[in-house]
């Protein structure tokens, strides 16, 4: 078991469905917590509302779960107040897209010190797999009966776009990766976002097809390309899958940070 | 030495502010408030505190409560329409029993309706606006001086009563300029620690759980979900969220008597001006005008939780008079404790009742 001292063990059982990829996301984050060594009374763990929102909820530190899509500015008061304390922030799709999007966007031109891990499942999860921003052109959703007609947002290239000094994509396949990436988010001063694709085989699976959980992690696994082969091909002129998303680190630089620990 | 200043009501808030120790602010720019933001941006770095422009008012109110948590007192102001788009945050304060101060300093609405001009039509919001049952506490001067005193007031009752605490002004007040005195130092009042051994939502008889700022060690899980002692959700439990909800309204509304900040003016008085806020001074100038012991001024400094034993303060009253800046808003509060009649002078537009218009209302029930 990872970081057992970091863990509710009151809270359990948890509210995730069977094959949910949050749980893998949570223990790559202890586990990133845990090489960091930081302490229990100088973190802060700060969520907004949804599936991924809960997480705070069972690891053992102060923690604020607070209103959808606000959680970048309640965890900027946070930090601006407290720059000694380390700060993470669990986000969704839903939650940090769409309704977070402008906090998101401010958070990544402030540069606050903090990491931010969004599970990005493409669909609204704890409302019964709705479609979000991220929900891919064409698939199906209870609010996307005849295939999602809208693109979907890239957040990682967002967050490149709005300054954060450290982004990176990884999938919940990706355990290893993405605890490095997550690691390396929390040692880089300023904002580091972390999106990881997640599987959500009850509420987005089971509108496309991916309704066990195998297919869902083959799914993302499959359409997961890192970077500087998905860059190489570009090069050559060489199709590309549809459905393909870039992995791996996109930007690691030393943009001013606010809130950083003195 | 206290100093005597010449200061804007708004310089005055922020002022306040800084003297209690508030040493967050998180705001966006919105008539009239602004130059409480802009003495903030000035005052705070020069005290070690921090000011932030947030990207609207929903982020404004969010950082104010996560800064809460650090145990640092923090503070936003506002007008109508960023009041509005903080209601959900508000009603995540009152859930979580965040200790914070919220200014708004009204002008005339709905929507953005008359910035630059003065009204009174936040009172209802301040008190219901956001979803759900719950309580708050609401301040309202009447000058700069009070501006000022209030503010300290609102950090102390917020922190007693970790409760989202409203300094509820406007334009005339905010913008006013008068003599204040600025005190060397102010009472500062910290919240009541979380005890050894108690859990973070555990209260005792006054329904006021201890407070354990984040980094206190004890690992404090808040959330705006129906919660138990222990700051665990707890949905779906019928008596678990009447427990808790029953206890964020009583702990506010049992100690009305004990909050309220009220002035009495000729208790003998048979024709009584109820008021709060610039109201106030056009019947100050009334009274100034015709000394008349049967003409009385009920004054009140906090509007809620509100304390309806203040009218039994007039035993002789045969009419209480309200002008507000409003439709008739804490008329209606007054209408439901009072046994006598209890007359709205309502005034819409941005400017104050005139003199003529109180004398006109007190001759129609003399």
């Amino acid at each position: 078991m990872i970081a057992p001292d970091w863990l509710r063990e009151d809270r359990l059982p948890h509210i995730y469905c069977t094959g949910c990829g949050n749980g893998s996301v949570i223990n790559c984050t202890l586990a990133a917590v845990e090489e960091m060594g930081w302490k229990r009374d100088e973190t802060a763990f700060i969520s907004g509302i949804g599936c991924s929102s809960r997480a705070p909820g069972y690891i053992l530190t102060d923690s604020l779960h607070t209103t959808h899509g606000r959680a970048l500015a309640f965890a900027t008061g946070v930090k601006m107040a407290r720059p000694d304390f380390n700060v993470v922030v669990f986000t969704g799709d839903g939650d940090l897209a769409a309704i977070g999007g402008n906090h998101f966007i401010h958070a990544c031109r402030r540069n606050v010190d903090m990491t931010v891990i969004c599970m990005n499942n493409q669909i609204y999860g704890m409302t019964g797999g709705q479609g979000s921003p991220t929900t891919p052109t064409g698939a199906f959703s209870t609010t996307t009966p005849y295939g999602a007609s809208e693109p979907a947002f890239d957040l990682a290239e967002l967050a490149v776009a709005a300054g954060a000094n450290y982004v990176a994509r990884w999938t919940s396949y990706h355990v290893k990766e993405l605890t490095k990436a997550i690691t390396t988010g929390m040692q880089t001063p300023g904002l580091a976002f972390i999106e990881v694709r997640t599987q959500c085989p009850t509420n987005f699976g089971r509108h496309n097809k991916l309704r066990s959980i195998p297919d869902m992690i083959e799914y993302l696994r499959g359409n997961a390309m890192l970077r500087v082969k998905y860059d190489r091909l570009v090069e050559e002129g060489a199709d590309i899958p549809e459905g393909t998303f870039t992995i791996g680190e996109l930007v690691r630089r030393r943009r001013p940070a606010m809130g950083v620990k003195q | 030495m206290s100093r005597p200043e010449f200061m804007q009501g708004n310089a005055a808030c922020a002022e306040g502010a800084i003297a209690a120790g508030c040493r967050f602010f998180g705001g966006y720019p919105i008539t009239p408030s602004t130059e409480i933001a802009e003495t903030m941006a000035r005052r705070l770095p020069k005290v070690g505190g921090v000011f932030i422009s947030m990207e609207d008012e929903l982020a404004s109110i969010a950082a104010v409560i996560g800064a809460a948590w650090t145990g640092t007192r923090a503070m936003t102001a506002t007008s109508g329409p960023g009041f509005s788009l903080m209601m959900e945050n508000i009603g995540y304060a009152a859930m979580t029993e965040t200790p914070c101060v919220i200014v708004n300093i009204q002008r005339g609405g709905p929507s953005t309706g008359q910035p630059t001009r003065a009204a009174q039509g936040d009172m209802l919001q301040c008190r219901f606006g956001s979803h759900g049952d719950y309580s708050i506490i609401a301040l309202t001067p009447n000058s700069v001086q009070e501006m000022f005193d209030l503010t300290v007031k609102a950090f102390n009752l917020a922190d007693r009563f970790r409760v989202p605490t409203f300094l509820i002004s406007d334009e005339t007040v905010g913008h006013m300029r008068e003599r204040v005195t600025i005190p060397d130092s102010v009472d500062i009042i910290p919240p009541a620690p979380l005890a050894e051994g108690s859990l973070p939502y555990e209260a005792g008889e006054d329904g006021i759980p201890g407070f354990a700022p984040f980094g206190s060690g004890r690992s404090v899980h808040v959330t705006g979900l129906t919660h138990d002692e222990r700051g665990y959700p707890d949905t779906t439990d019928p008596e678990a969220h009447d427990r808790l909800v029953r206890r964020l309204v009583a702990k506010v509304e049992s100690a009305r008597h004990d909050i309220a900040d009220y002035e009495v003016i000729n208790p003998d008085a048979e024709r009584v001006f109820v008021t709060y806020g610039p109201p106030s001074r056009t019947v100050a100038q009334v009274m100034r005008d015709h000394p008349d012991e049967s003409i009385g001024h009920l004054r009140f400094r906090v509007v809620w939780p509100f304390d309806e034993s203040a009218l039994g303060k007039f035993p002789d009253a045969k009419v209480f008079l309200m002008p507000e800046l409003n439709m008739g808003q804490m008329v209606r509060e007054v209408q439901r404790h009072a046994d006598q009649p209890v007359v709205p002078i309502a005034k819409i537009g941005g400017e104050l009742h005139t003199p003529a218009e109180l004398l006109q209302a007190l001759e129609a029930h003399g």
